[in-house]
């Protein structure tokens, strides 16, 4: 179940383009045609299935404040968290070129419709963007950090192929001349993420005001007690003063 | 411009306007927009951006002759991560709750394309100075577009500038409100943030119409 929310949560309410703007560099530059945003999109869910969960490890295992326990008992006051971002931009820089060497030495038909992307994505904001959400929101287990690694993928995937298609589509339509190009399609990315805003409460719909409604209660409680007690308070006092006097 | 010469300039009054880097070079919008609800974390931001560029493109443009060009962005990205590192740490120091607001942002200055794209196009072929001129002309085209979305974006969505209520407090009624004028809480969310973009470039191509594309 959690494996489930995680996945269609971070596909549509989280969605790396339409509701953090990551990735916009290469999502305008690239969707011009519907057959290379499909190329760039594979090539992004591929990295980010890879580069998260390692990131995961690495920040579990090294950069976390008593990360290093696992070394001794006396490492374990040492933070490191200091250096994740150099940690993480590092390793997915070196995934990225070790991904293009295998892929080139195994299957050079995917090279050739990957290839190009490759080196395009080690400064993509979209990958370095998922190991920092993933580092934030302290996903627990190493099969979440895989979970949220391929559905935010499979967001950004979905985003550029939409708006790549819709691109096709606009060259027909007579759009006034300064907005054409990238104008026109700023704005359609924020026509759509509004749309995507409307998946905003797929997820958790029913249980968040359910939760607020339990907790003001709470805190009425809790004030009425408070008010009670000062009452008391008052009147012991005005007795003592009475007594005093 | 007395110090420096007319070409050097140029080189940063050019990315103020007619070739800035987000509505003309389309660099570095990723981590632009999502900050830019309010004023003061996008003037954060910008300065951010001017520090990491400045010397950035200083330190590239020195090591240009020893980086091989074969594992140049892996060079490239550990010498922005290390300023950016420098810019968190002093946010965190100084500026706590900001930099909590800003969360993950100041560590996506680091693929930053803005940052990437000038030492690629300018740092790796150019002396130190002009590199520092060009990354701060950019930087500042850069800052000038996220300070005006920021404006007008926590003007019309929030009613306020800096968190100083400018049109009168909509609770109480006072000033503009009490002439039933009410805040576009739509400016507020992020959508709104592409389309006020959206709209500086269509002003800014119609004014000059040798930037519009086919």
């Amino acid at each position: 179940m959690e494996h489930i929310e995680l996945f269609f949560k971070s596909i549509f309410v989280d969605n790396m383009v339409f509701a953090y703007f990551l990735g916009m560099c290469s999502y305008l530059a690239v969707s011009k045609k519907v057959s290379t945003a499909v190329g760039l999109g594979v090539a992004v869910i591929f990295v980010l299935a890879i580069t998260v969960p390692l990131n995961w490890l690495l920040d579990q295992y090294l950069l976390q404040e008593g990360a290093l326990t696992w070394l001794g008992p006396e490492y374990a006051e040492y933070d490191l968290s200091f250096l994740s971002f150099i940690m993480f931009i590092a390793t997915i820089a070196t995934m990225v070129q070790l991904v293009e060497i295998i892929v080139e030495k195994f299957s050079p038909s995917l090279y050739n419709s990957l290839g190009i992307f490759l080196p395009l994505i080690a400064v993509n904001c979209a990958i370095l963007g998922g190991s920092l959400f993933m580092q934030s929101r302290e996903i627990e287990t190493l099969g979440l950090a895989f979970n949220y690694g391929i559905s935010s993928g499979i967001g950004w995937f979905l985003a550029i192929l939409a708006i790549a298609a819709i691109r096709e589509k606009i060259r027909y339509s007579a759009v006034p001349a300064p907005l054409r190009g990238l104008g026109i399609t700023f704005i359609i990315t924020g026509l759509m993420a509004i749309g995507f805003m409307s998946f905003g409460g797929m997820l958790t719909g029913g249980d968040e005001p359910a939760a607020t409604e339990v907790k003001s209660a709470k805190i009425k409680v809790i004030k009425e007690d408070v008010e009670q007690n000062e009452a008391k308070l008052k009147t012991d006092l005005s007795v003592a003063d009475n007594i005093n006097k | 411009m007395g110090l420096l010469s007319k070409k050097d300039g140029k080189l940063i009054s050019d990315p103020l306007l007619d070739n800035n880097p987000i509505t003309i070079q389309v660099l570095g919008i990723c981590s632009a927009l999502a900050i830019t609800a309010q004023l003061k974390p996008s003037i954060v931001m910008a300065v951010s951006v001017i520090f990491v560029m400045g010397v950035g493109n200083v330190v590239i443009s020195l090591m240009r002759n020893i980086i091989p060009s074969k594992i140049r962005i892996i060079a490239q990205l550990i010498v922005v991560a290390t300023l950016v590192i420098i810019v968190d740490q002093v946010l965190k120091a100084f500026a706590y709750s900001l930099s909590k607001e800003l969360s993950v942002f100041i560590g996506l200055i680091i693929t930053n394309c803005i940052i990437m794209g000038r030492f690629e196009a300018f740092a790796l072929a150019n002396g130190p100075w002009r590199s520092f001129l060009d990354g701060i002309g950019n930087a500042l085209g850069y800052g000038l577009i996220l300070v005006v979305v920021g404006f007008f974006r926590e003007l019309l969505g929030s009613g306020t500038l800096f968190g100083f209520k400018v049109m009168g407090d909509p609770v109480e009624k006072t000033g503009l409100f009490a002439l039933g004028y009410e805040n576009n809480g739509f400016m507020v969310l992020p959508p709104m943030a592409l389309i006020v973009v959206g709209i500086i470039i269509w002003i800014q191509r119609s004014r000059n119409k040798a930037l519009i594309e086919d």
